[in-house]
């Protein structure tokens, strides 16, 4: 290990890991710091993605695929059942392992990693971030670096340090829970979401196949839901109700932020990546391509800054996240807030229309137009994000 | 005073409360979790987020006081 590095990427996730082997592919020195002992767990997700989405950054692989998605089920709260196939293959992931290859890729171009490193705090010099101070194994270290890389997740305390706000409205961040449970009998090759007041308000729940008869099954709702009763309550009646004799392998608690990116994603000496910049697709919830995606587009300019001298470089992150997905972003929480409260009846409403339109046009975007058809406004910006790609 | 309550027991160590906390209150390592009660002005919104009631708001608490 060395005294300095050119980068500190803070948080061993898919956005820091990506953020680190961008950084190191340009010849920066790099170090990733990872609060935890192990990367990529524990998994605080899903776990869904689309193929696409994870083939700009690698090969899908068997080993870190738990399951392959072509259909898309949406369960009203009258029990009426819509079933379209996807026009893109997706994934859900072993995140343990998807993480670690992630990882894998960065020390392979040259970053180094350290677990258990628990970042504190930050150094400043001339306005500047210098540096991180973190703790290992008990004892306290100061580390100094050109440019520090927040991958800090949902907490994102570390770009907070630094000055930018980064806290997220409670209204708009997804509290949520999830079991892994086994003896699931559903087809493996369907993601299955659940909308209505008792399953997951202002938020869905979830059933998505995993390897062998084991499934994630979860739920996110809305802050405001959570003032009134928490989302281990909406969990528990869902097993109760659905499987109550599935033995549980794992279980765990998470936040999604469900917003659009952070207003200021740089600062000099510090830019923030994946959900700590709140990079995630506020009407899906999916942070791990978009994440990898914001790390990516971060990790170059920090790379190409740290090549050239030229460290002022890294103020044109935002603008290059805002071209490539920050705007779609904001069109999708467009979305989000058209549809986030409907009620149980407009819910069974539109899969009563939809179930009337013929097979082969049982598409997503047209599921999202039956459901926003009353709002001229929000159909234009369905086509922007479904229609057109 | 600080009024709100963390269950440690409970605990994810998720960090949900601590993105949502404009205090920048909350600190969270691997498996530990603690309010800094400096700094934390018992607005709740780490309670209403939290997905498993880790956190408690105590309004016994709030009683207690003003009775006394």
């Amino acid at each position: 290990m060395k005294n300095e590095y050119d980068v500190i990427v803070v948080g061993g996730g898919p956005a820091g890991s990506m953020a680190a082997r961008f950084a190191a592919e340009q010849g920066a020195s790099v170090i990733m710091l990872e609060k935890d002992r192990d990367i990529g767990y524990p998994v605080r997700c899903g776990e869904a993605v689309s193929k696409e989405g994870i083939e700009e950054f690698i090969e899908p692989d068997e080993k870190f695929i738990s399951a392959t998605i072509n259909n898309f089920a949406m369960i009203a709260p009258d029990g009426t059942k819509v079933l379209l196939s996807l026009e893109q293959t997706g994934y859900v992931l072993e995140r343990k392992i998807f993480d670690y290859e992630l990882a894998k890729q960065a020390a392979s171009r040259g970053a180094e990693i350290l677990t258990r490193a628990y970042v504190n705090g930050l150094m400043f010099s001339d306005n500047k971030v210098s540096g991180v101070k973190y703790v290992f194994m008990g004892k306290e270290y100061r580390l100094k670096s050109k440019v520090v890389i927040a991958a800090d997740g949902v907490e994102s305390r570390v770009a907070r340090w630094a000055g930018i706000k980064t806290y997220v409205d409670y209204r708009e961040m997804e509290s949520c829970v999830q079991v892994t449970a086994s003896n699931i009998n559903i087809d493996k090759n369907t993601l299955y979401f659940y909308f209505g007041k008792d399953v997951a308000p202002e938020g869905y729940f979830w059933v998505f196949p995993k390897y062998n008869n084991s499934a994630n099954i979860g739920l996110g709702i809305g802050g405001e839901i959570g003032k009134k009763k928490s989302a281990q309550i909406y969990l528990d009646n869902f097993m109760e109700k659905h499987y109550p004799n599935a033995p549980v392998l794992t279980k765990i608690a998470g936040g999604v932020p469900s917003s659009v990116t952070l207003e200021k994603i740089s600062a000099p000496g510090i830019i923030v990546v994946g959900d700590a910049a709140r990079q995630v697709n506020p009407l899906s919830g999916g942070g791990i391509v978009s994440g990898m995606i914001g790390g990516k587009i971060g990790g170059t300019i920090v790379g190409e800054a740290i090549k050239t001298g030229n460290l002022e470089h890294i103020l044109t992150y935002d603008k290059a996240w805002h071209n490539r997905l920050g705007k779609r972003h904001e069109i999708f929480n467009r979305i989000k807030n058209g549809i986030y409260n409907f009620s149980d009846e407009k819910f069974n409403s539109i899969a009563h229309s939809f179930l009337k339109i013929p097979p082969e046009k049982r598409t997503l975007g047209n599921l999202f137009k039956t459901a926003l058809i009353n709002n001229p406004s929000l159909l234009l910006d369905i086509a922007k994000v479904f229609i057109i790609k | 005073m600080l009024l709100i309550k963390i269950i440690p027991d409970k605990c994810d160590f998720c960090g949900t409360c601590v993105g949502v906390c404009p205090e920048d209150a909350i600190e969270l390592k691997e498996s530990e979790i603690k309010i800094d009660e400096n700094l934390c002005t018992n607005c709740s919104k780490c309670v209403w987020v939290c997905p498993i009631d880790v956190l408690v708001f105590q309004k016994e608490k709030i009683k207690s006081e003003i009775k006394n």
